[in-house]
């Protein structure tokens, strides 16, 4: 959906900029009331609604290379909405919204059958296997403008969309219809010491993340930026978060291609 | 002891023996029940499921019943709507195993599902776009048709008959029977083939995905297919079973000869449909994905899904079943007939398998590897309680209930009862 008023909140992360310090994962967790346990080795139990990869062009020294790929929620857009979790939800616990974008979660609307889980390529669904339990006096420090979740059901990165309802708070009270760019930023964008994380709406032209991914509204979004590229984009996911980079065994391990014999 | 509650005409052993091995298979199906217990009170972490598997040993188990019991649906659409009249012999047998296939499959989603208080938001909620909405719709509804076709054989039970009211009802629900076969086949359509839907609509997994005709993905088909083919074979490999276990023989061999070759014909035209499917895929719609045939076989540790599981489900348990059961001289010989139903249910169980768990398992993101899994006690335990009920319900059923027609005439007892 390109009408004028509707926004395309997307993200756009720069890998040649970040440096994997993991700053984004904290600021996200921190924001967004992620249950953590004592015992967290066990990585496919985590909760991190903000993930870093890291890749490796599989050369030795001394031509070896190495680059962190910071990966939330990439809030697909498939085709007209129909991402790959949305469709499959039973109980519409989870929803693309046309006017943001923005790919919702409902913890106490899901269930839990994990049908969302199974079909997102990302693996940016993962599950409460336990109820979440804080470090005594850490429950005062939780955000209150977000829901702690419970035992048996799925949560995701919504691109702090709190903080979206809060911005708009804002400026109906002051009369205005529209935010401004700055006014809606995710925690993580504001963490990353390194800058390389932006974040705003695909769809304004006045938007930085419009000017380094130049979405090609006719290719369902595609980067017009030769730097940059989506992750999987051969699955027809139309996800929003754009990743840029001038090194090319990066934007190759972005999706997968059948090599030719 | 309960003697006047066994069928006339028909030898049972004694309470006994039988409350003997009830108690046996009781305690497996106590074990699965402490591991329910387990579940409900501790939450899906007592399983070995994680975020990688999503689906596991429980959805696998969930659609590979679902796919047996198809027997039900399609001996039913095959005796009241095409009006094979010999397979009234063996509708009775179809219709329990297919009520014990499908009360476990609820079993299991009840179990399954993170916020079992919450599985009504499914109905309530409902998101049409969503192959598992139909699921649980149809699902449910073929469930209380399964009743209403199970319930008359209850009230055949000799105490219960002797009530006019439910001798009646009885009567009457045999009467109206086409109707629910018919209801049965409808529901089963859609349900089977929703499930197939479930893996072949997620786009954003080119091993699971498929492309299709208007909004269902050739899985929708292909499942209601194998269903119908395996179905049969599975109500033939129980009765089997069932004979072996009594000592006796309950179904005339043209009964089952009947329904092992309109299964084996069923099933080789499925397997022609299911290799051309997966010819295309390979051929076209994973390489659009960026995929190789071998991206999904190979490089994965120790072979858990190597390219073996293919040449097993197609070759060895699909085209092999279906030549021996089309052809009358295999078929007709008990031992063979034997192996053909026990391949064809392998490789209906094989093709779910993969289905679920090899869909997780496949590395979608070039930067990751192949996820592993194996089930936990707990899942496991939970996965043998259904089988363990399935044979509490049959062997209680068979001994009060008059299930097989034929089995006074093929097992007369010396000076009558």
């Amino acid at each position: 959906m390109d009408q004028p008023n509707f926004k395309k909140f997307g993200m756009v992360i720069d890998l040649d900029k970040c440096t994997g310090c993991g700053a984004c994962m904290v600021a996200c967790m921190a924001e967004n009331n992620v249950a953590f346990r004592e015992d967290e080795t066990d990585k496919m139990l985590s909760i991190s609604w903000m993930r870093i990869y890291r890749l490796t062009n599989g050369k030795a020294f001394p031509n070896s290379e190495e680059c962190f790929l910071p990966r939330p929620c990439q809030q697909c857009e498939g085709h007209h909405g129909h991402s790959p979790c949305v469709s499959v939800c039973p109980a519409t616990a989870t929803d693309y919204d046309m006017k943001t974008g923005i790919v919702s979660q409902i913890p106490t609307r899901c269930f839990g059958c994990r049908y969302c889980m199974a079909s997102c390529p990302y693996h940016v669904r993962q599950f409460n296997w336990w109820d979440p339990v804080w470090p005594e006096g850490m429950e005062r420090s939780l955000n209150p403008n977000v829901s702690v979740r419970m035992r048996g059901i799925v949560e995701k990165c919504c691109f702090c969309f709190h903080r979206y309802q809060a911005a708009m708070d804002q400026a109906y009270v002051e009369g205005r219809r529209d935010l401004e760019e700055h006014e809606y930023q995710t925690a993580c964008t504001q963490a990353c010491p390194a800058g390389a994380i932006v974040f705003g709406d695909l769809n304004n032209p006045g938007h930085a993340v419009h000017q380094l991914a130049q979405p090609d509204p006719d290719r369902e979004g595609r980067p017009r930026n030769p730097k940059a590229f989506r992750l999987l984009e051969r699955l027809g996911t139309n996800p929003k978060v754009y990743y840029l980079t001038g090194r090319d065994w990066v934007r190759k391990a972005g999706d997968n291609e059948v090599k030719k014999s | 002891m309960d003697s006047v509650l066994i069928p006339k005409g028909v030898e049972r052993c004694s309470i006994g023996k039988f409350a003997l091995f009830i108690a046996v298979v009781g305690a497996v199906l106590l074990w699965g029940v402490v591991a329910m217990l387990l579940i409900y009170i501790k939450g899906l972490n007592q399983t070995n499921m994680n975020n990688a598997y999503g689906f596991a040993l429980w959805i696998w188990a969930d659609l590979a019943v679902i796919a047996l019991g198809g027997g039900a649906f399609f001996t039913g659409l095959l005796r009241y709507i095409i009006g094979k009249d010999e397979l009234k012999h063996i509708i009775n047998y179809a219709v329990l195993i297919g009520f014990v296939c499908y009360s476990s499959a609820l079993l299991i989603l009840a179990i399954d599902v993170g916020q079992p208080l919450r599985a009504w938001f499914i109905f309530w909620h409902a998101n049409v776009h969503s192959m598992l909405t139909e699921v649980a719709f149809c699902l449910t509804c073929y469930f209380g048709v399964l009743t209403i076709e199970y319930l008359p054989m209850v009230f055949e039970n000799r105490q219960i008959d002797r009530v006019p009211f439910f001798h009646h009802l009885g009567h009457n629900m045999h009467a109206t029977m086409a109707i629910f076969a018919a209801t049965g086949a409808f529901l089963s359509f859609f349900h089977q083939g929703s499930l197939g839907g479930v893996t072949g609509v997620m786009f954003g997994r080119p091993f699971g995905y498929r492309t299709g005709l208007l909004i269902w993905p050739w899985t929708f088909f292909l499942y209601t297919w194998s269903a119908a083919a395996v179905g049969p074979c599975f109500t033939i490999f129980i009765t089997r079973i069932t004979e072996a276990v009594t000592r006796k023989k309950l179904v005339k061999d043209n009964v089952v000869d009947l329904l092992a070759k309109i299964a084996g014909w069923m099933l080789l035209t499925y397997i022609i449909a299911k290799i051309i499917d997966t010819w295309y895929w390979a051929a076209v719609t994973a390489p659009a994905a960026g995929f190789t045939l071998m991206d999904f076989y190979s490089n994965n540790p120790g072979s858990a899904y190597g390219l073996w599981i293919l040449i097993a489900e197609i070759g060895l348990c699909g085209v092999v079943p279906a030549i021996m059961l089309v052809t009358p001289n295999i078929r007709r010989r008990p031992a063979a007939l034997f192996v053909a139903v026990t391949l064809a249910v392998i490789g209906a169980c094989l093709n779910r398998w993969v289905m679920v768990l090899q869909v997780q398992a496949v590395p979608v993101l070039s930067f990751e590897t192949w996820f592993t899994y194996f089930p936990s006690w707990q899942e496991i335990a939970t996965t043998i309680l259904p089988v363990a009920y399935g044979i509490i319900l049959i062997a209680l059923s068979y001994r009060y209930l008059p299930i097989f027609p034929q089995e006074q005439e093929l097992n007369p007892i010396e000076g009558g009862k």
